[in-house]
């Protein structure tokens, strides 16, 4: 007797996580749409890190491609965890804001042009200081300037996950998109320990990490909108949904009111149980669908 | 922070595709390969590990005994071990000669 | 630190406003008044120090949940009150940030609570104010750290610092940045004087283009009338250059500092433009 042969899907599925920051980048886009901008052959690398013994990357850590998703004009720029921890440096910001720019040309000028931003990245880039904190600023401008137009994507999928200045950046986002494994916070808990001492966040602990700042709890709170498990497909599926989309009526972090409240019913006496946050702030959420003001 | 170059005059051989293979993680390194321009080959390692050059050169001589693409190859290296290079430099060539 | 974070920044919002106050409803550690400086009615805000803050991490300068709300509300306020009316884009009120911050608060209630929406909030309102036409000036007095300058400040029309050796302007305070890049504070030091980006002075962060002005005042740390008008007087020439320019944060690329020191980032958007142009 011969039995069927079933592969379970999750073993032929593609891992996202293990795709560096271009094949992340162009797994997203429409096969064949897109061009690589100031890729590694053009050799544009950090002016500052060499002369502090580090070696620099070609494109600096940051992936511009061009193209399509759905049939829809697109930029993706993913930022490569592996280099410095993906953090923002003066040309990986400057190739990350002049995209967006240039996509909110292209939308003023009739061309709706919709951003997808992979960020893997731990902040700022510490050997570059404040020309890393500028560029992060400046992003952030290029946002909000994009966001007039097309929105802005962002995903986190692990393992460095998205944190320092970044985080303000996925935190003005049109949508986010995370997995069980990412990871979004301003501050992380190393950071925390070090500055406000271990009973306020024990480092080490990993189930306390996630459990505050891990994609499942970030999504059934309602401050990101979409948990996807680690599957290229999946995840391009869900960016394209979301591209189709379009705006939503109003940004979530255009919902000053509405968050202050929440901070101010807080007990702060102790600390806060993230679970009832996804029953205080989660379920109803915070981002309408279409430009209509459909709210799930 | 270290510069080094070889050249290897005798790789002569004419290509036509380019190859990006590696992130520079800590001990990793990436590679360009490309068609040179100077009609034979040459190779530019910017490494952040110093006094390994005898050890780089050992490699890049190991390469070219067996590979005679005019290439002009450069890296950027954070420690990457010998074993590791001869990889990302095989894994580059598999690209050119595809 | 000859004082504590935050107080130079009290100091100098009640020298300015005359005010010592949070608007009503407002915690005790964000100061909003409404002020003419010139023919303008101007917005001022300031984060400071509150060592009764419901949050306990919150209490020393630091930008935190309940303060980053705070700032985006009443900024948003000031853009509804200009829309509401029919206004042209002259006439939007300067908003001026008084920015003396510790950094962003480093607590696990905030992690919880999303602190890191908290603070884009913030952002969002200062650049809606400022693509909106509203002249936003940032005048940095005493500190700006990391996360908590993103929130209240970076998002100006216009930065303007005290040349002095207490304005810190930094991504990270330099015992945790020595610990974090395993160096000892001497080396950081003497690395931030070779390397501009990485320099804990703030004269050397106006060699990085972003500064619009650096301004010696005579004893920063106590306000007196002379300073007082002096400081006005800047802000007031401030609010003319950045409604004479764009509202966009272009002028960082094109200062004069700007293109020495940032000329990777000028040419890195130069191949983006040239090739996006070809895609």
């Amino acid at each position: 007797m011969s039995y069927p042969t079933v592969i379970p899907e999750f073993v032929l599925r593609q891992s996202f996580i293990e795709l560096d920051a271009r094949a992340r980048a162009q797994s997203l886009m429409d096969p064949g749409s897109w061009r690589e901008l100031v890729g590694p052959f053009d050799r544009i690398e950090s002016p500052w890190l060499p002369e502090q013994g580090i070696a620099p990357q070609f494109d600096d850590g940051c992936v511009v491609l061009k193209g399509a998703i759905a049939g829809k004009a697109a930029v993706v720029i993913a930022l490569e965890g592996g280099f410095q921890a993906g953090s923002m440096g003066e040309v990986s910001g400057a190739k990350m804001a002049a995209a967006l720019d240039l996509a909110t040309r292209d939308s003023q000028n009739g061309k709706k042009t919709v951003a997808v931003l992979l960020l893997e990245t731990g902040g700022v880039r510490l050997q570059e200081a404040n020309l890393g904190l500028n560029a992060i600023a400046e992003v952030m401008a290029s946002i909000l300037a994009l966001r007039q137009h097309a929105p802005v994507i962002t995903v986190i999928a692990g393992t460095v996950g998205c944190f320092g200045g970044m985080a303000l950046a996925a935190g003005l986002s049109s949508y986010i998109v995370m997995t069980p494994e990412a990871r979004l916070g301003l501050n992380g808990p190393e950071v925390i320990e070090q500055e406000s001492g271990i009973e306020e966040f024990d480092s080490s602990d990993r189930a306390l990490i996630w459990a505050i700042n891990g994609g499942e709890q970030r999504v059934a709170m309602g401050v990101a909108d979409e948990l996807v498990l680690d599957d290229a497909q999946k995840i391009a599926a869900i960016v394209r949904s979301h591209v189709e989309a379009g705006l939503p009526a109003v940004h979530r972090s255009q919902q000053v009111d509405l968050y202050r409240e929440r901070i101010r019913a807080l007990d702060t006496s102790r600390q806060i149980d993230p679970l009832t946050l996804r029953e205080t702030w989660g379920g109803k959420t915070t981002v309408s669908k279409t430009r209509k003001g459909v709210t799930r | 922070m270290e510069q080094l170059k070889f050249e290897y005059p005798s790789a002569k051989r004419h290509v036509t595709k380019k190859a990006h293979v590696g992130v520079v993680g800590s001990g990793d390194m990436e590679v360009l390969m490309q068609p040179t321009e100077t009609g034979s080959a040459y190779v530019s390692i910017q490494t952040s590990v110093n006094g390994f050059s005898s050890s780089w050169k050992a490699v890049m001589d190991r390469f070219f005994s067996k590979y005679d693409g005019a290439v002009r190859i450069d890296i950027n290296d954070a420690g990457a071990t010998p074993g590791s290079v001869m990889l990302r430099l095989e894994q580059a060539v598999e690209v050119i000669e595809s | 630190m000859s004082i504590q974070v935050g107080l130079r920044g009290k100091a100098w919002f009640e020298a300015l406003t005359g005010k010592n106050s949070p608007m009503a409803g407002d915690p005790d550690s964000v100061l909003t008044a409404d002020v003419k400086i010139g023919e303008d009615t101007a917005r001022f805000l300031c984060v400071v120090p509150n060592p009764q803050a419901r949050f306990p991490c919150a209490r020393r300068g630091e930008v935190g949940l309940e303060e980053a709300y705070t700032l985006a509300a009443r900024v948003n306020e000031v853009i509804k009150q200009n829309t509401s009316a029919d206004k042209q884009p002259i006439s939007a009120r300067p908003i001026i940030a008084i920015v003396d911050v510790k950094s962003q608060a480093y607590g696990r209630r905030e992690e919880t609570a999303a602190i890191f929406l908290a603070c884009a909030t913030a952002a969002e309102a200062y650049a809606s104010a400022r693509m909106k036409g509203h002249p936003v000036i940032t005048l940095v007095v005493g500190q700006a750290i990391s996360g908590g300058f993103l929130t209240h400040g970076y998002q100006a029309n216009r930065i303007l610092a005290f040349d002095d050796s207490d304005v810190v302007i930094h991504a990270m305070h330099k015992e945790a940045a020595a610990r974090i890049t395993l160096r000892t504070v001497a080396e950081l030091d003497r690395l931030g004087h070779e390397i501009a980006p990485l320099s804990y002075d703030v004269r050397d962060y106006a060699k990085l283009g972003l500064l619009h002005k650096l301004l010696h005042v005579e004893d920063p740390d106590k306000p007196a009338r002379a300073t007082v008008a002096q400081v006005q007087k800047e802000l007031i020439d401030a609010v003319a250059d950045a409604r004479a320019g764009s509202t966009d944060l272009g002028n960082r690329l094109t200062s004069n500092a700007a293109r020495e020191t940032r000329k990777a980032s000028v040419a890195a958007r130069a191949h983006i433009e040239e090739q996006w142009m070809k895609a």
